[in-house]
């Protein structure tokens, strides 16, 4: 598979710490191009973590990330610009600036970043809006949308500038099993129509089986598995499988050593 | 005699101070990078595909300048009555009752204008453009700014910063008439001094030095202003009330810096 398609995001021995905590301990995964990578993980796991790593908005403490074969964190601020416009994201809120209409949103990376004309840009805009199933919402307030389709909006405002990677973080938080079923198939749908390489994060199994070409399982920081949903279904590792059948894992706790930590003795 | 250790109560209020220099610091460093990056954007942003729109710029003039002109008017007019109020009533001890004109043409153009627009614009724009961005920041906007390629100092602070650097000095010119003309009508109903004698001998007393001296100021207040709020807005922590606190503190701390730095300018300003 990856002899034939082009590697879009790598990461290697990625190691990330917040103060003291560490986050992510030297993960090391493959994006190809054109296939839609989801990354699960329970909460805390690190997922949004190594999210923000592929996006640039954080720098390893070690290791590399490089995206379209640039190291991000080697970037001159030109390349940055540059790799960025090549970048979309639907973050889990939307991130819609509440000022501006779903329209006016919906265009703004346009209007910043490329030299055209009002109407153009409005056609650009209503084909987006199409293809995310939002046409005619362009006159409404982010405010006055339901969640699902603030996500579908914010989704319109990642690919206006048809980007070649796209990221989504947990489009379908929040939201119920039809729509969320729904977005996903908008996912599908930008992929096979835009030729998209996507990476969504997500804790939500159904969804992430559904739309997943591969599947990679995070836990605690540590990667345990990249591989197709089926395989990672069938998979051995029983930290897996507590993931996939939402088994809580029993942690043994010591009565006295409790106290102590109570006590603050520990 | 060794030296006794400090107190628990004592190790935590030196732990926050400490703590609160190191801060303090790191924030003055984050407004010289803020600034830094504005001028590079401002002079270079065209060359790297970033310009800076009029569009956002007039628009943040509008909610700067034209939107605070009924406040800016009725608070210039009330400092002009006051301190012709004040005046008369001292120079009256002295029989120099007619002197006011000195001391009002000199105050405001040179303190009571910009020091009070500044406050002003602080406490409108400041808080705004904080609040603004605190927002922003927390919704993961800025952060879908950046992931776009779009430089959020140039998209967010550059518009504000450009529009105050004009609107704070029109205000301050604005300041200064309302409150001479203010000044000049308590003075011609209660001295019988014409406004137009009034006007004419301020015109007399001032030169372009103490025009330039206030609206210099104004400048400078503008620049902190905008710095401060933006600081403040972009370092926001825990949620909606980390938005609250940001904006009282911002217009805490604008309003402190532009009296400290009010006195440094006439410092300097006044020395030689």
């Amino acid at each position: 598979m990856s002899g034939t398609r082009a590697l879009v995001i790598e990461v290697e021995r990625l190691v990330t710490h917040y103060g003291s905590r560490r986050i992510l301990n030297g993960v090391s995964l493959t994006v190809l191009e054109g296939e839609i990578l989801v990354i699960m993980g329970g909460s805390g796991s690190g997922k949004s973590t190594l999210l923000r790593h592929m996006m640039g908005l954080e720098l390893p403490s070690s290791g590399v990330v490089r995206v379209l074969g640039k190291d991000l964190a080697h970037l001159s601020r030109e390349e940055s610009f540059e790799l960025h416009r090549k970048m979309g994201v639907a973050f889990q809120s939307g991130a819609l600036f509440s000022s501006m209409t779903v329209g006016e949103n919906i265009m703004l990376p346009l209007e910043e970043l490329a030299d055209l004309d009002r109407t153009t840009m409005e056609i650009m805009m209503r084909l987006k809006l199409e293809l995310v199933d939002l046409a005619g919402f362009e006159d409404l307030m982010p405010a006055e949308l339901s969640g699902g389709m603030a996500k579908r909006a914010a989704m319109a405002r990642a690919i206006i500038m048809d980007p070649k990677i796209l990221f989504c973080d947990e489009p379908s938080a929040g939201l119920d099993p039809a729509v969320s079923a729904a977005l996903d198939e908008v996912i599908r749908k930008l992929r096979d129509a835009m030729h998209m390489t996507i990476v969504v994060v997500t804790h939500e199994l159904t969804s992430a089986f559904r739309i997943a070409d591969r599947i990679a399982v995070l836990e605690q920081g540590e990667l345990l598995a990249v591989d197709a949903p089926e395989a990672i279904r069938q998979s051995p590792d029983q930290r897996i499988q507590n993931l996939i059948q939402r088994r809580p894992e029993v942690e043994a706790v010591d009565p006295n050593e409790y106290l102590k930590r109570l006590a603050g003795e520990a | 005699m060794t030296p006794s250790r400090p107190s628990p109560d004592g190790r935590a209020w030196l732990e926050r101070a400490g703590r609160s220099a190191v801060e303090g610091v790191e924030e003055v460093g984050v407004a010289g990078w803020l600034l830094a990056q504005s001028l590079y954007f401002l002079g270079l942003g065209r060359r790297v595909r970033q310009p800076v729109r009029l569009g956002p710029v007039v628009n943040e003039m509008m909610q700067i300048g034209i939107a605070a002109l009924p406040i800016s008017t009725l608070l210039s007019a009330t400092i002009g009555l006051m301190l012709a109020l004040q005046g008369i009533d001292t120079l009256k001890t002295f029989g120099a009752e007619a002197q006011i004109v000195i001391g009002v043409a000199f105050s405001v153009t040179r303190e009571f204008a910009p020091l009070i627009t500044g406050i002003l614009v602080a406490g409108r724009s400041g808080s705004a453009l904080a609040a603004r961005l605190a927002t922003m920041t927390i919704n993961q906007e800025v952060d879908a700014l950046r992931v776009m390629g779009v430089d959020p100092v140039r998209f967010l602070v550059v518009p504000s910063l450009l529009a105050a650097l004009v609107m704070l000095p029109a205000l301050t010119l604005w300041a200064d008439v309302v409150a001479q003309l203010a000044a000049g009508l308590y003075v011609q109903a209660t001295l019988g001094i014409s406004l137009a004698v009034y006007v004419q001998q301020t015109f007399d007393i001032l030169e372009a030095g103490d025009l330039l001296h206030g609206l210099g100021k104004s400048v400078i207040f503008a620049v902190l202003i905008v710095l401060i709020a933006a600081v403040n807005g972009a370092s926001v922590k825990g949620g909606a009330e980390g938005v609250g606190r940001r904006t009282t503190r911002t217009v805490v701390h604008c309003i402190s810096a532009i009296i400290v730095t009010d006195m440094v300018f006439v410092w300097i300003t006044t020395r030689g």
